[in-house]
């Protein structure tokens, strides 16, 4: 770089004050929202996905996710009798736009929507070397895009793949759980676009959401649950066959 | 000071060293920011900038706020949980100034074969039709009102919406 002395002296202080803004940080847009009151998780019902791709798009629209880069996507799954243990699992462009007819022949075939889990004990926030990953005091995992190095280990050591390098940031991105909406009180953009109900945000720290009553009266699984990482994305109807 | 006779060189060692960490200090005052660890060994703020992000999608609440009259309509068919949202797309511009951000109608041969074209993969109770046998090509509004799809209310030829 070819840099003189005075464009130097000019550049010093308007980089101080760049750094001020970001020691300063901004303040919270929603002042009647309580951290501490909530506990987020998602509930996921593969008996009424459809596959269409609305909360792939509505994702992509809300969060501004590259083309190519997923921060939810739906994978169709296709179980025969004959070979349980493996599963063709298909996800043209994330789902995006639907799938491709299924015909009926051998074995089953099932949509499994895969978003962050927003782990309790997440691996992914353990590995960062910059305190840039973290989970919030109302348990959503985040990214401070500031503090990012965009090293790649929290993507490497997410068991679920939910992490990508952003292709023009250069840095970690993620599912946010829709934090700017459900700090506003609204739910997620994929639960607002899904038509069939198949995903529900859940507030596990509200004792008048209906997650309770759900999980009581069905059977529901998390993802990779031997890897204990605490997944608060929880699954109705889940088949054994998924990973 | 006959044992220190011959270490005054570590003392300027010493002081060296001492001079260092307090610059370590100044230096790690002004550079860590502000919020740095006040919920974890993370910067604090940077929940408040993800939470400060653009809404594009409005939420039903703020469709159902002024389209009463869709809503009167919606709730009588089987749409009736199906968010606005979810056909029409993220609205929050519109929501935010109804005059000047008008949203396009959706083409319904796309959007309803989106949810509603037959496939083994979709749960059994789900109502599908293969698009080419069920309507021969005619589009789908002619017969059914995308706001209650059921065949005993009558559609209207602009998808109800008004």
């Amino acid at each position: 770089m070819n840099i003189s002395r005075r464009k130097m002296l000019i550049l010093l202080p308007a980089a101080a004050v760049a750094w001020e803004s970001v020691l300063a940080g901004t303040p919270e847009a929603s002042p009647n929202y309580k951290m501490s009151d909530h506990w987020w998780g998602m509930l996921i019902d593969i008996s009424k996905c459809i596959g269409c791709g609305n909360c792939v798009r509505a994702c992509q629209t809300e969060n501004d996710v590259p083309d190519g880069y997923f921060r939810t996507w739906v994978e169709r799954y296709h179980v025969d009798d004959t070979h349980l243990e493996n599963p063709v699992v298909i996800s043209p462009d994330g789902g995006k736009e639907g799938f491709p007819v299924a015909s009926e022949d051998a074995g089953k075939y099932f949509f499994v929507p895969k978003m962050c889990n927003h782990c309790a004990d997440s691996p992914c926030t353990q590995v960062c070397p910059v305190g840039a990953t973290f989970i919030s005091p109302d348990g959503v995992v985040l990214i401070d895009q500031k503090y990012c190095l965009g090293c790649a280990y929290c993507v490497q050591a997410c068991p679920y793949g939910c992490r990508y390098i952003h292709p023009t940031k250069e840095v970690a991105d993620k599912c946010t759980l829709c934090y700017h909406r459900i700090t506003k009180g609204l739910t997620t953009a994929c639960c607002e676009a899904c038509p069939t109900g198949a995903r529900q945000l859940a507030d596990l720290k509200n004792p008048n959401d209906p997650i309770h009553a759900f999980l009581k009266t069905h059977n529901v699984q998390v993802l990779k649950p031997q890897m204990a990482t605490g997944a608060k994305a929880f699954y109705n109807g889940l088949d054994g066959s998924v990973r | 000071m006959s044992a220190f006779k011959d270490a005054r060189h570590l003392f300027r060692f010493a002081g060296l060293f001492v001079l260092a960490f307090l610059v370590f200090l100044v230096v790690r005052h002004y550079y860590v920011p502000k919020s740095f660890g006040q919920y974890g060994h993370y910067r604090g703020a940077a929940i408040g900038e993800i939470a400060n992000l653009p809404v594009k999608f409005a939420g039903h609440q703020a469709c159902e706020d002024c389209h009463t009259d869709v809503m009167a309509k919606k709730i009588t068919g089987k749409h009736a949980h199906v968010n606005c949202e979810a056909c029409h797309g993220a609205l929050a511009s519109h929501a935010d100034d109804p005059s000047t951000v008008k949203p396009v109608l959706p083409d319904t041969s796309v959007l309803c074969a989106r949810c509603h074209t037959a496939s083994a993969a979709k749960p059994k109770g789900f109502p599908q039709v293969v698009p080419a046998e069920h309507s021969q090509g005619l589009s789908c509004e002619t017969c059914h009102n995308p706001h209650s799809p059921g065949m005993d209310a009558p559609a209207t030829a602009a998808g109800g919406a008004k």
